[in-house]
């Protein structure tokens, strides 16, 4: 499931990195990110409130963090 | 702020303002007391902050403290236009010569304070100045300069008084001015000022309101005179999109929204804010034939789920069928975040955000992603280049164009 305007995806390997998790919790300032058991989880009761500062892709390998603009079908990645 | 009329008599008290020797009982046992303290005829009279209180029989006279008791007892127990009274007011029954009017208030036009005097006291300020203008001195005050005596006097000597009574009542007005600045009230007034058979003048009833901002600068004051700053003092029982509203606000810490509907009755539901927005659109609204469902404010950045929360309360609002989404000027709310919380409030509705969004005219940061997803939901919107007036215009005539269109 995801937003009304955003979505975001971790690739498969990569979120089940508890470092790469860790981080991302971090990083983003609207709590989209929990590191759970050591993967990534992604709160998607917060997915729209995502203000597009890049920092979770920036965070991650490249590759692996994208955060998708529904409303306009762009992308966030690296 | 507002306070009650115990509270007012302190601040004017304090102020150097002669008063009668009153007493506030929170108990009918109090006021006997009270009374018997006084000595003599006594009024008692309801502490609730509305007005109507002699009509309601909140204001009773008592020949003794017997019957000053008894009238407290009962009096502490009537609802006056929905408010409980928070005690009552024991005055002595003065022997009065004249009743005069004394007040300083904010000139919003002016922008400076303004001192009102009447020798006509005791009764509707308004209808002395419109039938008795003669009877009324004005004077305006410096906001840098100290207040001199010799204005006061200017005021007063305006409604034709002389001698004696001149010199007492300008005192009292002078007075009256230094408390409405030092303590930052928007109406310092004292309706009847009563001059006594000895030719002294005391305030017989006053009345004052705070400015909400300055009441963190007021605290010690405040705390002398007994306000308990944890009750709430509304004027009216919030509505229930009010009182929505506030928890909304409160639950999230990411930017500010406001919500009021008391009074209002329109159709058109305002999402609008930013700079003294809110003000400016409201009037926009009207003068151009609209009729505006509530007042709003929103800014400061907020969320996405604190402006859906706004806008999900205006839309839930009775006959409200679309919202006018604008702010003035160019600020830091992102454009976006407004703009998505909008429309799932829309959304969550089961609302067509094109057909409920009659205006969207906020300029601000991130406009351009924010013209994106309003282009994807085919909702009209406008930049800077259209005047807040236009743009509540073109609200306006969506609404009526529905209403035309439905009839
Ligand atoms: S872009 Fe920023 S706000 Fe959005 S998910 Fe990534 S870190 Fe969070």
């Amino acid at each position: 499931m995801h937003g009304t305007f955003i979505d975001v995806e971790v690739s498969g390997a990569a979120a089940s990195d508890p470092e790469l998790a860790r981080k991302l919790e971090e990083v983003c300032p609207v709590d989209i990110f929990a590191a759970a058991g050591g993967t990534v989880e992604i709160a998607r009761e917060n997915l729209d409130e995502c203000v597009l500062c890049e920092l979770c892709v920036e965070a991650a390998p490249r590759g692996t963090v994208v955060v998708r603009k529904l409303y306009d079908g762009t992308r966030l990645e690296r | 702020m507002r306070f009650y009329e115990y509270e007012s008599r302190r601040i004017v008290e304090r102020a150097g303002i002669p008063v009668t020797d009153y007493g506030f009982a929170t108990t009918a046992a109090e006021a006997g007391q009270a009374a018997e303290r006084i000595g003599g005829p006594t009024v008692i009279k309801s502490q609730v902050l509305t007005g109507g209180r002699m009509k309601a029989g909140g204001v009773r006279f008592a020949d003794s403290p017997e019957q000053a008791e008894a009238d407290a007892a009962e009096i502490l127990e009537l609802e006056i236009g929905g408010h409980v009274p928070v005690g009552v007011l024991v005055d002595p029954k003065a022997e009065i010569e004249q009743e005069y009017y004394a007040a300083v208030l904010w000139d919003g036009r002016a922008k400076r304070p303004m001192m009102l005097f009447s020798d006509m006291g005791g009764i509707d300020i308004e209808q002395v100045a419109a039938e008795h203008p003669d009877h009324v001195g004005r004077g305006h005050l410096s906001n840098l300069h100290p207040i001199a005596d010799f204005e006061a006097k200017q005021a007063v000597a305006r409604c034709g008084m002389t001698g004696s009574a001149l010199n007492r009542a300008s005192a009292v007005l002078a007075r009256l001015a230094r408390l409405q600045r030092d303590y930052d009230m928007t109406l310092a007034e004292i309706n009847p000022l009563a001059r006594l058979a000895d030719g002294s003048f005391v305030a017989l009833d006053a009345h004052m309101e705070m400015e909400d901002e300055a009441v963190g600068r007021h605290k010690p004051m405040l705390h002398e005179i007994g306000v308990d700053l944890d009750e709430p003092r509304e004027l009216y029982e919030p509505s229930e999109f009010e009182r929505n509203v506030k928890a909304i606000d409160a639950a999230d810490h990411r930017g500010v929204i406001q919500g009021k509907d008391h009074g209002f009755h329109g159709d058109l539901g305002l999402v609008i804010g930013a700079g003294g927005g809110s003000l400016t659109l409201t009037d926009a609204v009207r003068s151009q034939g609209g009729r505006p469902a509530n007042y709003a404010e929103i800014g400061g950045n907020p969320s996405v789920a604190k402006s859906k929360g706004l806008a999900i309360e205006v839309l839930r609002k009775d006959g409200v069928e679309k919202i006018a989404v604008m702010m003035s000027i160019v600020s830091n709310t992102r454009v976006d975040i407004v703009a998505r919380g909008v429309i799932k409030a829309c959304l969550e509705l089961g609302k067509d955000p094109a057909e409920t969004i009659a205006i969207f005219r906020i300029p601000g940061a991130w406009e351009e992603e924010g013209y994106r997803i309003l282009d994807r939901y085919g909702v009209e919107y406008c930049d800077r280049s259209v005047s807040m007036w236009e743009a509540a215009g073109r609200a306006v005539a969506r609404v009526q164009g529905d209403r035309t269109g439905s009839q």
